[in-house]
């Protein structure tokens, strides 16, 4: 284990040196206060919200204002998980700092464990502060919290590493520049299958809704968060429900437990291919 | 010097193990590898004894950084077998028998010498300490540099900081590819010496570099490599060809351009015979470089 936690602290020092975690401070923060604003002058102006007829306007506001702080902070997770992932192979072996760390006795396996263990545990705790810290202001501001509290946190800590996952198994393939690329298009398809499905929920169209799943499932990263943001609005029913699940930012129809369940073996599948792409790499 | 052997599992010393033991530091048979339509090994076999000093020479692309590279399990080869003291190369026992430096590294710039270091202890799991440290810092002139960032170092220092690396754990085969590089004189002077410490102490070395008379100076065999084969091979002596002797007399300097060592006896005394005065006699023989272009035929890569 020693190795391993090596590696955790050398990927850990490393991504302060190169300021990535200053970056991504500054745009939480960033982030954090015009969140809080907007939460201040929505819930002030409350009487000026028009949901329609039978939806409680505070229940709309906030479950759409604070389903928007959940992509922003899944968005921010996954800057910060790419940024830390991006480059552990093909990058850092065209920068001559991977050779002198793999002819250790320490194992190919071992180091990618150790720099995907590294990314999430920065990461998992970064998603669930930011967060947290969006749910505090909405809901001392506005008094409004979700239905679910902790498990939609925990399901875009789980996206962010199935990213920092995939990032890793890109950096096996790819060069640093490209592999950033690759993870961001892959996100955007997510998000652009999520808008697919609000498309397809509005007009009552099953073909798109249906593309829409299979998209989810394709990148799960997006299937979770459909599902995190089903979590906020458990509890809601009828027209409520159908109008909170069009979201902000894509909607949330694919849930439950096999999104959940396809994640964790779609996180398995991933790290198998990396690491036997890696160990037939030549460095 | 300093012994380097501290918190070295395969250290002959401390852990004496039956097989890994009697095998050689290195040893390669019937090596080839394939990038896709480039052929860079063609069927290599070498051995590198424990405590032998073996010149990997060769134009660019000959193959060289290919096979330090297959010993230190970086590559995969196509066929034929690599052993580092017995163990397959790339396994765990092979890796944690070795010291690599390869010819592009970079360490990370924030981290101070020391730093590098004590990184590479816990990879290659010495117990050497802070002693060890102290100990190779000192054996590559560094001693002064241990508080000083990597990106605050020249790249002389970070070449010698590279071996210091390579050093940690104590290893039985250390590969080197162009160590020297990016060294002054004294900084060559500084790992020569140091080179010559390792084979005393049992060490084998695969010194891979195109500064021939570093080679020269140094290295017990030179393996001369060609297009992924290996085209000339053994000890420089063996390696040089005879030039003639050179006979100093009264009349001047002569040279019978056909004559070997063994000629020189007769030779002079042919001329002590014939009334000459001998001052001096002096057996010519080919350079290394002249072996090696020889060897290479003008190839440049």
């Amino acid at each position: 284990m020693t190795g391993v936690w090596t590696i955790v602290r050398y990927g850990l020092e490393e991504a302060l040196r190169r300021k990535v975690f200053v970056v991504v401070l500054l745009l939480t923060l960033a982030f954090l206060g015009l969140y809080a604003l907007a939460n201040h002058y929505a819930f002030a102006n409350l009487a000026g919200v028009a949901p329609p007829a039978g939806i409680d306007a505070r229940t709309f506001a906030g479950a759409f204002i604070f389903g928007l702080a959940m992509f922003a902070t899944l968005f921010l997770g996954v800057v910060l998980a790419v940024f830390l992932t991006l480059g552990v192979v093909r990058g850092d072996a065209e920068r001559g700092l991977l050779q002198p760390l793999v002819v250790r006795p320490l194992g190919r396996s071992t180091l990618l464990l150790a720099r995907f263990l590294g990314a999430v545990g920065v990461c998992a705790p970064y998603v669930l502060g930011v967060y947290f810290t969006s749910m505090l202001i909405t809901g001392l501001t506005g008094h409004w919290w979700p239905d679910q509290i902790v498990r939609p946190g925990i399901e875009l800590a789980a996206a962010v590493a199935l990213i920092a996952a995939l990032s890793l198994l890109g950096s096996v393939f790819l060069s640093s520049t490209a592999n950033g690329i690759a993870i961001f298009m892959v996100f955007g398809a997510g998000l652009v299958a999520g808008l697919l499905g609000t498309i397809g929920h509005a007009l009552a169209s099953h073909t798109l809704e249906r593309a829409a799943k299979i998209a989810a499932y394709v990148v799960p990263v997006e299937a979770l968060y459909q599902d995190a943001l089903q979590g906020i609005t458990a509890n809601q029913h009828g027209l409520t429900k159908f109008v909170l699940e069009l979201g902000p930012f894509g909607g949330a129809y694919t849930g439950g437990v096999g999104p959940r369940v396809w994640a964790a073996v779609y996180l398995c599948l991933v790290a198998a291919v990396a690491v036997l792409g890696f160990s037939r790499r030549d460095l | 010097m300093a012994d380097t052997s501290a918190g070295n599992p395969h250290a002959p010393t401390t852990a004496p193990q039956a097989a890994p033991e009697l095998a050689p530091a290195l040893a390669v048979s019937g090596l080839a590898k394939r990038y896709g339509g480039v052929e860079a090994l063609a069927g290599v076999d070498l051995e590198v004894a424990e405590g032998e000093l073996v010149g990997l020479l060769g134009p660019n692309g000959a193959g060289k950084s290919t096979l330090t590279k297959i010993a230190c399990g970086l590559v995969r080869p196509t066929t034929g077998r690599a052993t580092v003291c017995g163990a397959p190369a790339g396994s765990a026992p092979a890796r944690a028998a070795l010291g690599y430096l390869a010819e592009l590294f970079r360490f990370p710039g924030w981290y101070s010498a020391d730093e590098v270091l004590e990184l590479h202890q816990r990879l290659a799991g010495s117990t050497g300490g802070p002693e060890e440290r102290t100990r190779l810092l000192e054996l590559v002139a560094l001693a002064d540099a241990r508080n000083r960032r990597v990106e605050a170092m020249s790249k002389g220092m970070q070449q010698r900081l590279g071996v210091a690396q390579a050093l940690v754990g104590g290893p039985r085969l250390l590969l080197l590819d162009e160590p020297t590089s990016a060294l002054d004189p004294v900084g060559r002077r500084t790992v020569r010496e140091l080179l010559e410490e390792l084979r005393g102490r049992g060490v084998g070395v695969l010194l891979n570099s195109h500064l021939l008379s570093e080679i020269e100076l140094v290295c017990d065999r030179v393996v001369i490599l060609l297009a992924g084969r290996v085209v000339a091979a053994g000890s420089p002596a063996e390696l040089a060809r005879a030039r003639g002797v050179e006979v100093e007399t009264e009349e001047g300097t002569r040279v019978f351009e056909s004559a070997g060592r063994e000629d020189a006896p007769r030779i002079v005394a042919d001329l002590v015979a014939g009334g000459r005065r001998v001052y001096g006699v002096r057996v010519l023989t080919s350079t290394l470089e002249e072996v090696y272009l020889d060897a290479v035929g003008g190839e440049t890569s």
